[in-house]
């Protein structure tokens, strides 16, 4: 994975609470083997509304989602952040993320960011004023920097920002436990069970 | 220190703690299917990897395939190209990694969380993951199971283990008993009107009680199976004689003198007497009423017999615009009543309901009736076990006669990319778990509820509370 760097980019707002996987890429797109098809199927369904946010020609150049409490919550589907990446986004921002979409996304570079009510305001009210405006999101510093200096900071635990700002592949750390993984599998010999019994 | 059931079987599974990092946790039985299995297998193959533990692993077909009447071949038809490819996909990566792999139509396939349990597989006290955040399921027989995204399917397909923080606990209590016409589902989907959607995040749920110790082994698999739908991965139940007269005799079940060894051990693993939970909710069985959904999230719920709430009584601005574009979607206006709304689906299935208890209930109601004209009906067997004994006990009949369709067994109308799906604008009452916008065919709006309650509104074909129809049928019965 290549190492995630500061950037800054424009914002998307869509302040609704509760937006689910199903949403972000309805089912009828996980028909697919691979994980690069998948742009044209991201809000595919709230896409066919002229009136929204992403067919909003103030907010074509967005990289930056700003979306409601409890993102990504309902499916597994690891094909949401696939599919928000496929469309350009970098990180989305929300007061609360739901938990396997936060998992899933730390694992593709697509940063989960966690802010508190005031600064989530704050960048709708921006996303709204000035669309063209950008923020600064720099993970080493874990802060989000408003055209206007304003700074927020964010949480992230240490494993994923190392993973993140390193570009450690979480397999391969994996892979280097593997002494580890065998003494447990020896010495707990029930663990291994085999489905031929 | 006294532990809960979970940190009991957590504690079993770390492999190793390094410092700063998430904890490095075995995992017994990966279960796998094949939508969010091709990316996986595709990242061992770019590293050389091959399946660590294949026969810890074990593969079926379930969301992409359809559900239709098998041919004069005696197969299931596949006519959308890329399931083909999906399907065939699954059966070549399993056959590289000597993966097990049940595929379509035959004996033993099913939908994932219906077949673990079937066949003995899914045991208390171990860890369970799947690609699907329905995992939860397994929770039922005090098994930590939780669902992954494909990433972290392939770690476990590598190394049979994950990455993981240490969730926080929440007992959810149910006690007393539940009335005729009221059901584990309606007990679920109260727990998570009540909680809300996202208010389980980070936490394992472990539901105790005199209620559901009452339950059977499938009434728990629908409560387990809901838990992420309130947000948490997980959801336990203590194992007990419940759990372990279900297990006995299953094909993956131990046996002999590892039976009464594996027995002694479920039994040392009930949350011992003081251990403290994270969260509690304490909910009465005395009063619940059947539930049902009239917006476009599972927390969206209320008692079959209230009504439609008031976006203009919320004083959050945002829980308001969710609630009004919910309305909007659904075409429902507020204060209105659920009972008496028209039907145009009804649908008996998923990893939820599709269990042979919940077509027994289903039967049961639907015997000497039929299905109201107009509505469609869909029986949807979790298994191909399920179906086969449903058959034997001519349930199928039963639902055919009373003009509903009798199908394949799979995921179905859940998931709505199979084939089975709504058409805009229909409303459905379904067995299932989700109710997002879109979820069971674009522009298709559902009401998630009880079988019981979905077989009710199909007889009369409006929302129909389901002891309105008990009743009836006690009076039928009883002596003149």
């Amino acid at each position: 994975m290549e190492p995630l760097k500061p950037f800054s980019a424009s914002l998307v707002p869509l302040p609704i609470e509760n937006i689910d996987t199903d949403q972000i890429i309805p089912a009828r797109y996980l028909k697919v083997t691979d994980k690069n098809s998948l742009a044209e199927g991201c809000f595919t369904d709230w896409r066919q509304d002229p009136d929204f946010v992403l067919n909003n020609p103030r907010y074509q150049n967005g990289h930056i989602l700003v979306a409601g409490h409890n993102f990504g919550c309902g499916s597994s589907r690891e094909h949401a952040p696939w599919a928000l990446k496929a469309y350009g986004f970098r990180a989305v921002i929300s007061t609360y993320f739901a938990d396997i979409f936060r998992n899933n996304s730390l694992k593709n570079g697509l940063l989960p960011i966690v802010v508190d009510a005031e600064t989530h305001q704050a960048l709708l009210d921006l996303a709204e004023e000035a669309p063209e405006a950008e923020i600064h999101i720099d993970l080493a510093s874990q802060t989000v920097t408003l055209p206007n200096g304003q700074k927020a900071s964010f949480p992230i635990d240490p494993f994923s920002k190392t993973c993140l700002l390193e570009g450690i592949d979480e397999l391969g750390y994996l892979m280097k436990q593997t002494p580890e993984i065998e003494a447990f599998e020896v010495s707990h010999p029930a663990r291994v069970q085999t489905l031929q019994s | 220190m006294p532990k809960t059931l979970f940190e009991k079987i957590w504690d079993a599974h770390v492999v190793s703690h390094p410092p700063n990092s998430p904890a490095v946790l075995y995992v017994d039985l990966h279960l796998v299917h094949e939508v969010t299995s091709p990316q996986a297998f595709t990242e061992l193959r770019q590293r050389g990897i091959k399946a660590r533990r294949p026969l810890q692993t074990i593969a079926t077909m379930d969301h992409s395939t359809p559900t239709t009447p098998r041919g004069a071949d005696g197969l299931i038809p596949v006519t959308d190209a890329m399931a083909v490819t999906q399907l065939k996909t699954l059966v070549d990566n399993c056959n590289d990694h000597g993966i097990p792999v049940f595929e379509l139509g035959t004996e033993k396939q099913g939908i994932v969380h219906v077949i673990g349990p079937e066949l003995g597989l899914t045991q208390p006290g171990m860890t369970i993951v799947c690609g699907d955040s329905h995992t939860s399921t397994h929770g039922a027989f005090g098994a930590l199971a939780f669902g992954i995204g494909t990433s972290e399917v392939a770690h476990v397909l590598a190394t049979q283990t994950l990455l993981q923080n240490k969730p926080s606990t929440y007992e959810i209590r149910v006690d007393g008993q539940l009335q005729e016409g009221v059901t584990a589902k309606d007990i679920i989907l109260a727990v998570i009107a009540n909680i809300g959607i996202g208010g389980g995040t980070g936490h394992v749920f472990e539901y105790t009680g005199s209620a559901i110790r009452s339950l059977s082994m499938e009434a728990r698999m629908t409560i387990c199976n809901m838990s992420i739908e309130g947000g948490a991965r997980a959801g336990l139940i203590a194992p007990d004689e419940t759990t372990f007269d279900y297990i006995q005799g299953r094909p993956h079940a131990p046996q002999g003198a590892d039976w009464d060894k594996a027995v002694a051990y479920w039994r040392t693993l009930p949350s011992d007497e003081g251990a403290i939970y994270d969260k509690q909710l304490i909910l009465d069985a005395n009063t619940l009423a059947p539930m049902i959904t009239y917006g476009t999230n599972p927390g969206m719920g209320m008692s079959i017999t209230e009504r439609v709430p008031d976006p203009k009584q919320i004083s959050d601005n945002s829980q308001k615009m969710a609630l009004d574009k919910a309305l909007a979607y659904m075409d429902l206006q507020p204060g209105q009543p659920l009972l008496g709304h028209k039907v145009d689906v009804v649908f008996v299935g998923s990893c939820t309901n599709s269990r042979i208890s919940d077509l027994r209930q289903a039967a049961e109601m639907i015997k000497g009736h039929r299905v109201a004209e107009g509505v469609r009906m869909l029986v949807v067997p979790g298994s191909q076990t399920v179906k086969r004994q449903a058959e034997a006990e001519g349930l199928h009949k039963v639902f055919v006669e009373a003009g509903a369709e009798w199908r394949e067994a799979g995921c179905s109308m859940c998931i709505a990319m199979n084939g089975d799906q709504l058409q805009p604008g229909q409303y459905a009452v379904s067995t299932s778990n989700r109710n997002f916008e879109g979820r069971q065919g674009r522009g298709g709006r559902t009401f998630l509820a009880s079988p019981l309650t979905a077989v009710a509104s199909a007889i009369n074909g409006v929302v129909t509370d389901p002891r309105t129809m008990v009743a009836e049928r006690a009076y039928e019965v009883s002596p003149a």
